[in-house]
């Protein structure tokens, strides 16, 4: 732990990596962020959207007649008329099809089924209560566990042949090695263990304001998309439009957490609309719409399985997974990873064997999946490695903390290879935890619950520790619809020492106008506020796949160090020129090159960029500017780490769980900004804390959604989270420019099993070694009472 | 962004203009106060109002809590700020203060109304337990004067109350007993979140015998502001844990919660108990300090 004053570094900002405030922050509390819903163009027309209400019907008939009478309202579009259009359906990023807007059925409640555009919001949101739709209601599938059973309705009979609500299988690990070591563990402990659907709830809802110039052919489309460049090309594939002709524009973004990576059916009806109306358009989602219809997250049943020896040596994790897929496979993950990057679920452990076997069904819900800081889906990995262990530990009557420390990688194994084929890069794993049991107190807590256990109070200890494989990835294996997962990026340096860097990622809060301008100073020396950042434009903006599953420092953040080390050695040749040495003899220091021994000869990088643009002679063979760009491929995945420690009280009477302290020791590798990284990591413990109590996406049994507003799906305030005490270890990445791993999501990831560990702790004086999420004071009465499977 | 549909505004600028109003729009007309409710209502499209009757500019005439010897009298248009910030009301009925500090938040607290959190008639609502416990009188007045509605009979169902057309709740009364006390406890999911259940208790001392009890529910079924019974089980007793627990079995079997996403009308049915024994306890205690 560091104690640093963030006001003391105001005034001496660090020339490359370091604390230091964000440079994005003035505008936006000073309420001058630039969303999408700020866009306002001339003429521009509103856009609303009917939504199915319904989980399953096949629709009868569409009225718009009454809609389209509304004074105000220019146009209503239907299904039919977008099939006629040939753009009824467009493709997920899971190589599924989903439609835009319903023709034959609708398929979940909150689907899309028709669209007004009028002169104003009000005027389109009133219209849709004109449209009449006769709707011949079917037995909707809500319940993943009996999608596949004999006789259960056919969700998806738009795809030919399709008999069934099977989306995939899908497996990996060694089957047979892993029923060996079963097979001789002194000890086999099985849990059924439920990630529930949870939502990522950005502040922002999704939104688009398309404008289609029918004259240059070219279509502008602002919208809340973590991917802008990936978006571009996927319009391009789908609308028939030149992939030059649209330009994606991806403002400020309140909020993403993979909930912007999908493109959705809003975005394409808004572009729809603007070629039919001529004019821009805007649509801009409300929040039951987001929370009803957009990408979910998690809806995992799992049934674990570990196997260990009588003195706590794991030998074998395997898991059998259903998998809820909603309506549509419209999950954001690499091509090749249909279950995303749940293959880690061996965890930090070094084991003998594994398996996972994995079955996907489509329900009528919403699509999605991949979201709310999932990193892939590590977060339901995670979850079940580490509920798991402490199932054991439970069983063995063993200490958590010992049993994990007994089991963990250990620093000469690096790289490390899992029984499920992921190379673990890099971590020295037992300090960490040490370090998270030091900022805690371990013993001591432990001490204190033996004591309040012994007085009857309820006191929970709950500890994770996690691994995650973030920064996709090696284009050799990594895609989402064939376009590889690098990305590019773009340095110029002005004449006078000013920069600019181009990326091709996208912050929707990240701050990455800071951390990017702090990697190219720590590079050439240029001071970060001298750096301008520039991002979320296809048309300002090298190629590059965008910000999801912590990826934007793992790759962009390596190709803004390397372009920045290009220019450097551009700057190099023309220092030798301008000090009359040779290149061999210059030695640089942060931010200039000098000779060799004679210190006193030397320029400064800023200099150089004025020789660079300026009159003179350049060193032979030189061109004249200082600039570069570079597309940055990773070798590997990066993998970081960390260990945390929840402290949790019970109310005995009624069920209550508070959160009393937390402990999160993280190691990312090399810390760009370590502010931003608390400011990160502060946000998904909250997340985490969040969906270990209390949210949930749940429906009822004709599938309507019950998380639809803000009093249904609850989000944790500041008066469910304890302070966060925050430390950290530094485990380079030995593959990236300069060591780091991404950290964004490392906290959603590991905290909920934190969190969930530490109640099932308090709860062992009644028996208990698993209960649900989220554990609402309902559900840990149930708990108390035997029903480890709560009773609604 | 969530919009109504469209309605005519009106801003009323004293009762007997908003109850003209009333009259004159009729059933299609609502009083807006704080519009914590009615407004995310009209958001979401639950409602089909054609007028909406500000009534915000009363809180001059309707904003006040009036401590008498025997009677506090509290205005309709009394924020929840003001019934939170109250030491005065606080000494008398300590109840108020607690629920208050537990429901919602400040932003709807500045603004939240008595009159419009009893009006709403939400089973979920705070204010209404604490007003049956204490055995509350609302004043409801129309354009033939003034009507005295206990708050036991204020409530006809859900979202329903004894206001009739043309009428509007001006004022809540509070009878002063001595040897009194209240206390109120909440389960919630989450700071904000509407009870999962919660209860609010007055007791009465004499010379250490109970000379009266009121419990009012919140959250576990219609027609919880009073539960029946309390008083006979507890009057002339001498306050014990047994008794605090008779009275959580009265109480969680006069109630009728359901499941839902809040918790199981088991657990609904549990913490009734837990909570009757809380608050007696508390409530009791609290004689000792007035």
């Amino acid at each position: 732990m560091t104690a640093v004053n963030d006001h003391e570094t105001v005034d001496k900002k660090p020339l490359g990596h370091g604390r230091m405030l964000r440079k994005e922050d003035p505008r936006f509390v000073r309420g001058r962020g630039r969303y999408v819903d700020d866009v306002q163009l001339r003429g521009m027309l509103h856009l609303a959207i009917l939504r199915s209400p319904v989980a399953h019907a096949r629709i009868v008939s569409v009225d718009t007649s009454a809609a389209e009478a509304h004074p105000k309202v220019k146009a209503v579009v239907t299904g039919e008329a977008l099939a006629e259009k040939g753009l009824a359906w467009m493709p997920t990023l899971s190589n599924d099809v989903q439609a835009v807007l319903a023709t034959d059925k609708v398929r979940f409640q909150g689907q899309e089924v028709a669209f007004v555009v009028a002169e104003d919001h009000y005027s389109a949101r009133d219209a849709l209560e004109l449209i009449d739709v006769e709707y011949d209601l079917l037995d909707p599938v809500v319940n993943a566990r009996s999608a596949l059973a004999e006789g259960s309705p056919v969700i998806r009979d738009d795809l030919e042949g399709k008999a069934d609500n099977h989306v995939f299988d899908w497996e990996t690990g060694d089957e047979a090695a892993t029923e060996a070591v079963f097979a001789k563990a002194d000890v086999v402990v099985t849990e059924d263990i439920v990630y529930p659907r949870v939502h990522p709830s950005p502040m922002e809802t999704c939104g688009a304001v398309a404008d289609y110039d029918s004259v240059e052919g070219r279509l502008t489309l602002w919208s809340t998309t973590q991917a802008p460049h990936a978006h571009r090309t996927l319009y391009a594939m789908v609308a028939g439009l030149p992939e030059h002709k649209i330009r994606v524009i991806s403002p400020d973004i309140g909020g993403g957490f993979g909930n912007k990576v999908p493109i959705y059916p809003g975005y394409v009806c808004a572009i729809v609309a603007s070629l039919v109306v001529g004019k821009p358009v805007k649509w801009m989602e409300d929040r039951s719409e987001n929370l009803i219809s957009t990408g979910f997250a998690r809806d995992y049943i799992m049934r674990g399985e570990i196997a260990a020896t009588h003195d706590g040596r794991i030998l074998g994790i395997r898991t059998n997974v259903l998998a809820d897929h909603g309506a549509f496979n419209a999950q954001a993950a690499p091509t090749k990873y249909p279950a995303g990057f749940f293959g880690v679920f061996t965890g930090s452990y070094d084991i003998e064997a594994a398996h996972a076997k994995m079955t996907a069904v489509y329900t009528n819900k919403a699509p999605g999946g991949v979201a709310y800081a999932c990193s892939f889906r590590i977060t339901e990995a995670v979850y079940l490695v580490e509920r798991l262990v402490d199932c054991l530990a439970y069983e063995l009557e063993a200490d958590p903390a010992e049993l994990r420390s007994q089991n963990l990688i250990q620093p000469d194994q690096f790289p490390y290879t899992t029984k499920t084929g992921w190379v673990y890069d890099s971590g020295d794993y037992e300090p960490t935890l040490r370090e998270a049991m030091r900022i805690a107190g371990y013993d001591e807590l432990r001490a204190e619950q033996a004591e309040k256990r012994a007085r009857g109070e309820l006191m929970g200890i709950g500890l994770s520790f996690f691994t995650e494989a973030v920064g996709a990835g090696p284009r050799k294996n990594m895609d989402i619809l064939g376009l590889g997962m690098a990305d590019g990026c773009e340095l110029r340096v002005h004449p006078t020492g000013k920069a600019v860097v181009r990326l091709s990622v996208q912050s929707q809060g990240q701050g990455h106008e800071t951390t990017f301008a702090q990697i190219v100073a720590e590079e050439i020396g240029i001071p970060p506020d001298d750096i301008d950042v520039v991002h979320g434009d296809t048309d300002n903006t090298p190629f590059g796949l965008g910000t999801y599953g912590s990826r934007s420092t793992p790759v962009s953040g390596a190709a803004a160090a390397m372009v920045a080390r290009k220019v450097r050695d551009k700057a190099r040749i023309i220092a030798s020129g301008m000090l009359e040495a040779s290149v061999t003899d210059l030695e640089w220091t942060k931010g200039s090159f000098a000779v060799k021994g004679d210190p006193e000869r030397s320029v400064t990088i800023q200099e150089i960029a004025l020789r660079a643009h300026g009159a003179g002679d350049l060193p032979d063979g030189i061109e004249g500017g200082l600039e570069a760009q570079v597309c940055y491929n990773p070798e590997n995945l990066t993998y970081p780490h960390g260990a945390y420690i929840c402290v949790v009280d019970i109310d005995p009477g009624t069920a209550q769980v508070k959160v009393r302290r937390f402990i999160a020791v993280d190691d990312c590798g090399t810390r760009i900004n370590p502010m931003i990284i608390e400011g990160q990591v502060h946000g998904g413990l909250t997340d985490g804390v969040g969906m270990a109590l209390m949210e949930m996406i749940s429906f009822d049994e004709d599938g309507n959604c019950l998380g639809g507003s803000f009093m249904d799906y609850l989000l944790p305030t500041a008066l469910e989270v304890p302070g966060w005490e925050t430390g950290y270890t530094v485990t380079p990445s030995p593959h990236h420019p300069i060591g780091a791993k991404g950290v964004g999501e490392s906290a959603t990831v590991g905290s909920p099993p934190a969190v969930v560990n530490a109640v099932v702790d308090a709860l062992k004086p009644f028996g208990v070694r698993h209960a649900d999420m989220p554990l609402t004071p309902s559900r840990v009465w149930d708990a108390m009472n035997g029903r480890a499977k709560p009773s609604f | 962004m969530q919009v109504p549909a469209p309605f005519e505004y009106e801003r009323a600028t004293s009762v007997d203009h908003a109850i003209g109003l009333l009259d004159r729009l009729g059933e299609s007309a609502r009083l807006v106060a704080g519009g914590h409710s009615l407004l995310p209502m009209m958001k979401l499209r639950l409602t089909d109002l054609e007028y909406l009757i500000d009534i915000n500019e009363l809180h001059g005439e309707l904003g006040y809590i009036r401590v008498e010897a025997d009677e506090v009298r509290i205005g309709a248009m009394t924020r929840h700020r003001e019934l939170l910030e109250s030491t005065e009301l606080a000494e008398i009925f300590p109840v108020f203060a607690e629920a208050e500090k537990v429901i919602a938040d400040p932003l709807v607290r500045n603004r939240g109304t008595l009159g419009g959190s009893l009006c709403q008639a939400d089973p979920s609502e705070d204010l209404s337990a604490v007003c049956g416990a204490l055995g509350a009188v609302c004043v409801i007045r129309g354009t033939d004067g003034e009507r005295l509605v206990p708050m036991t009979e204020f409530h006809v169902g859900p979202y329903e109350t004894a206001v009739g057309h043309g009428e509007m709740l001006v004022e809540v009364r509070f009878p002063v007993r001595p040897g009194g006390s209240s206390a109120f406890e909440k389960v919630e999911r989450r700071a904000g979140d509407w009870a999962v259940a919660a209860v609010a208790a007055a007791v009465w001392l004499d010379d250490g015998v109970l000379t009266d009890a009121r419990l009012g529910l919140t959250a576990v079924g219609a027609n919880t502001v009073a539960v029946e019974g309390i008083a006979e089980a507890l009057r002339g007793q001498a306050p014990s844990e047994d008794l605090y627990a008779r009275a959580g079995e009265i109480a969680a079997a006069a109630c009728a919660p359901t499941t839902d996403s809040r918790g199981s009308a088991e657990y609904k049915r549990h913490l009734v108990k837990e909570l009757t024994r809380r608050t007696l306890r508390r409530a009791v205690a609290g004689t000792g300090r007035a």
